[in-house]
């Protein structure tokens, strides 16, 4: 069994590390986005593995039905600019490269070869947290950052509110067939009147 | 039968490693706000692992590392919609979205 | 667990993906036969019947959903020359697995089996053993339900954008917003009943409305959920992204054959599993009045093991009679209400029903404070105080005139033209 799971987690960690790699050289957005749903879902499943299924549930939640929905719906706002055909990254990428290797080399080191970690010995009887105390600790050792939490929540809310906001007065109405009917004929009348206007006009 | 005895943990950490320089990779490359946005999101990711990883193999019965992952999804969360309002803001303004052509106060 | 349990789980997922399309299909017929009679029109009635004596026929139309299925398998499966091609391949399974999984937690009835195999009070579940009409029983069940509803969004907003064609793109567009609006109130409303159990397992649940069904308690939160679920399977009324006026069909335009099938499929049992999911949480789940009565009536007589079967086979049956009459609800208010505008559907879901479901939350909370041993004094406060905030909401929201500078009478414009 304990080889069924290690090989269930490699596959997984596999997975998670390749969306990721996807995620941030895959030319349409679209699909980077795709991706990084991919990574999520992976992810979540090792909180699986790891026993921590609310947290497993929240991931879901949140970063696949929230968060990445969110994300979707901006590239598709913003929708003619971000597809393929544009250059995706900057022309010295191979700065950050260096930056995130030698970042990883910087981790991997110390964590994984020079410290022995505390980990419970294996058979003994250990109780998790469940659901009920972490609802719990919300309410009593974590009182404060949860309402700072729930503050900034709402903060982001109306932050995000004013700032993509954009005014009746300078939105950029879609006409009516009617309006463009009219316009088109205030269009004509003018040029009855100033032929020389035409080219700029036509040109729109 | 449990991850702990499956799986040692130096194994999680480095995943959560190379996630995190992944999207810090993607967060310093990318010309696209919303490519930095999904970098920052996988870096956020990496840190919850972590976070995972460490409640289960060291102090399991302890709610913390759990408490801190939520806390982490939360602010996540405030951050996506704040950046994609910006991104949505810039769009409409300058018709981009990628970071280096935004740049009407360099000198 | 063993070799053996393990087959047996995978068997039972199989039987209830296999029954959910089933489900699918003939409540397509259900739903045909009935928009018919609400017509006043006689609906499918050729594709296979019983011949009875004397000319007359029965169940005429019962093989009608066969020949859909027939017709949709040998039409021509076209792929969009500038669609992408991957994410228009796997759109339709985004939406077609969560519509699948998400009956993985709703207990469907309830048939003791392992264990003393003794049928318990107030539970379903025996000492050491397990209900076997649950696939499984997981402690955040409630959150596994709404994590899959959210991700079923995906497979319309991908297959909006991937076809490549903007009338498909808009329903998309439409999708997402729409979601993602509508799950906060469905959320809150579901918190209602969580803090009514005090617990996220479903199992839990069902079994805390032994006697009591949470629809007393939380009648204002099964209103809401009524309304935000309908919206969030994207049904009539609230079809904005396939109006076909509007959209000519909206995200799955591009989609033929079997592509198709698959998301009239999940949308259709989505619907369904809404409706499961309301039962369970609102209406009691299996629970029937005089059912525990006859089992144990049944189990005296005849050994334990039929009564638990015959339990099991009625509870089930329970079950299914009452999502069989949200579903009826269901097709009668696509048969009678028109569509609301997206103006409309925003407000409904931003400025009257998040309000309400948060109230709902405050107000279960304190009479949960208040008076947490008498469940019958507390529930029919709730039941007045809902019943008292809907029928307020209602008449400030309500229909009314418009001013008469919004009106536009069409001899008014056709004087105009002359």
């Amino acid at each position: 069994m304990n080889i069924l799971i290690m090989v269930i987690f490699v596959v997984l960690a596999a997975f998670t590390l390749a969306a990721g790699v996807m995620v941030v050289t895959v030319k349409n957005i679209i699909h980077a986005a795709l991706w990084l749903i991919a990574s999520f879902f992976s992810v979540a499943a090792m909180y699986l593995l790891m026993e921590a299924e609310f947290i497993a549930i929240v991931q879901v939640l949140v970063y696949v039905g929230a968060i990445s929905i969110l994300v979707l719906f901006a590239i598709m706002l913003t929708r003619h600019v971000t597809g393929e055909g544009v250059r995706q990254l900057y022309k010295r990428w191979w700065i950050a490269l260096i930056v995130a290797a030698a970042l990883f080399g910087v981790l991997i080191v110390p964590t994984v070869f020079n410290y022995e970690w505390a980990v419970q010995p294996s058979g003994a009887q250990i109780s998790i947290a469940s659901t009920v105390e972490i609802g719990t600790a919300f309410m009593r050792e974590y009182l404060l950052p949860f309402e700072v939490a729930s503050v900034l929540l709402l903060v982001a809310l109306i932050g995000a509110i004013v700032i993509a906001f954009e005014e009746r007065s300078t939105r950029r109405r879609v006409l009516t067939l009617a309006e463009e009917v009219e316009q088109r004929r205030q269009r004509n009348e003018s040029l009855r009147l100033a032929p020389t206007t035409h080219a700029s006009e036509t040109s729109e | 039968m449990n991850m702990v005895d499956a799986v040692p943990l130096p194994w999680v950490l480095a995943v959560a490693a190379g996630l995190f320089c992944i999207g810090l990779f993607g967060a310093l490359s990318r010309r696209n706000t919303v490519g930095i946005l999904l970098g920052v999101e996988l870096m956020l990711n990496a840190v919850n692992l972590n976070l995972i990883a460490f409640w289960r193999y060291l102090e399991p019965n302890v709610v913390a590392g759990q408490v801190f992952a939520l806390f982490i999804i939360t602010v996540a969360a405030a951050e996506a919609a704040v950046g994609l309002a910006m991104i949505i803001a810039i769009y409409r303004t300058r018709l981009t979205v990628n970071a280096d052509e935004v740049d009407s106060l360099k000198g | 667990m063993s070799f053996l349990d393990i087959i047996i789980l995978i068997v039972k997922a199989l039987v209830l993906a296999l029954a959910a399309t089933t489900l699918f299909a003939y409540f397509t017929l259900f739903e045909r036969i009935l928009l018919a009679r609400f017509q006043h029109r006689v609906g499918p009635n050729r594709a296979g019947y019983i011949p009875l004596p004397g000319g007359r026929k029965l169940l005429g139309g019962f093989l009608q959903p066969v020949a859909d299925a027939v017709k949709l398998f040998f039409k021509e499966d076209v792929t969009p020359a500038l669609a992408d091609k991957w994410v228009y391949l796997i759109s339709p399974a985004f939406a077609t697995i969560p519509a699948l999984i998400i009956w993985a937690t709703i207990p469907l009835g309830c048939w003791p089996v392992g264990g003393d195999g003794a049928l318990p009070v107030g539970g379903c579940a025996p000492v050491g053993g397990s209900n076997f009409l649950q696939l499984a029983e997981i402690s955040v069940g409630i959150l596994y339900l709404l994590a899959v509803t959210s991700i079923g969004v995906y497979g319309i907003a991908i297959a909006g954008w991937s076809s490549n064609n903007k009338y498909s793109m808009l329903g998309g567009v439409r999708a997402s917003a729409q979601v993602i609006s509508y799950e906060l109130a469905l959320g809150l409303a579901v918190l209602g009943v969580v803090m009514q159990a005090e617990s996220f397992s479903t199992a839990e649940i069902v079994n805390r409305q032994w006697g009591w069904w949470f629809i007393i308690p939380q009648f204002l939160g099964f209103i809401i959920f009524l309304l935000a679920s309908t919206a969030e399977v994207v049904r009539a009324p609230f079809d904005l992204v396939e109006a076909e006026q509007e959209l000519v069909g909206g995200y799955n335009t591009e989609f033929g054959s079997m592509k198709f099938a698959l998301f009239f499929m999940s949308e259709y049992i989505k619907l369904v599993a809404m409706n499961a999911i309301a039962v369970t949480l609102f209406l009691g789940g299996w629970h029937f009045p005089g059912l525990y009565t006859l089992a144990q009536f049944v189990s005296a007589n005849a050994g334990q093991w039929a009564g638990n079967a015959v339990f099991g086979l009625l509870s089930l049956g329970a079950f299914l009679l009452k999502v069989t009459l949200l579903s009826f609800l269901s097709v009668w208010i696509r048969a009678t209400v028109p569509r609301v505008r997206y103006d409309q559907l925003m407000h409904l879901g931003w400025k009257v029903l998040l309000p309400m479901a948060l109230f709902n939350v405050a107000l279960t909370a304190v009479l949960n404070v208040l008076i947490p041993d008498n469940r019958v004094l507390s529930g029919v406060i709730a039941l007045v105080v809902g019943a008292l905030v809907i029928v307020g909401v209602a008449a400030v929201n309500g229909p009314r005139k418009p001013p008469a500078s919004q009106v536009t009478l069409v001899k008014k414009s056709a004087e105009v033209v002359q």
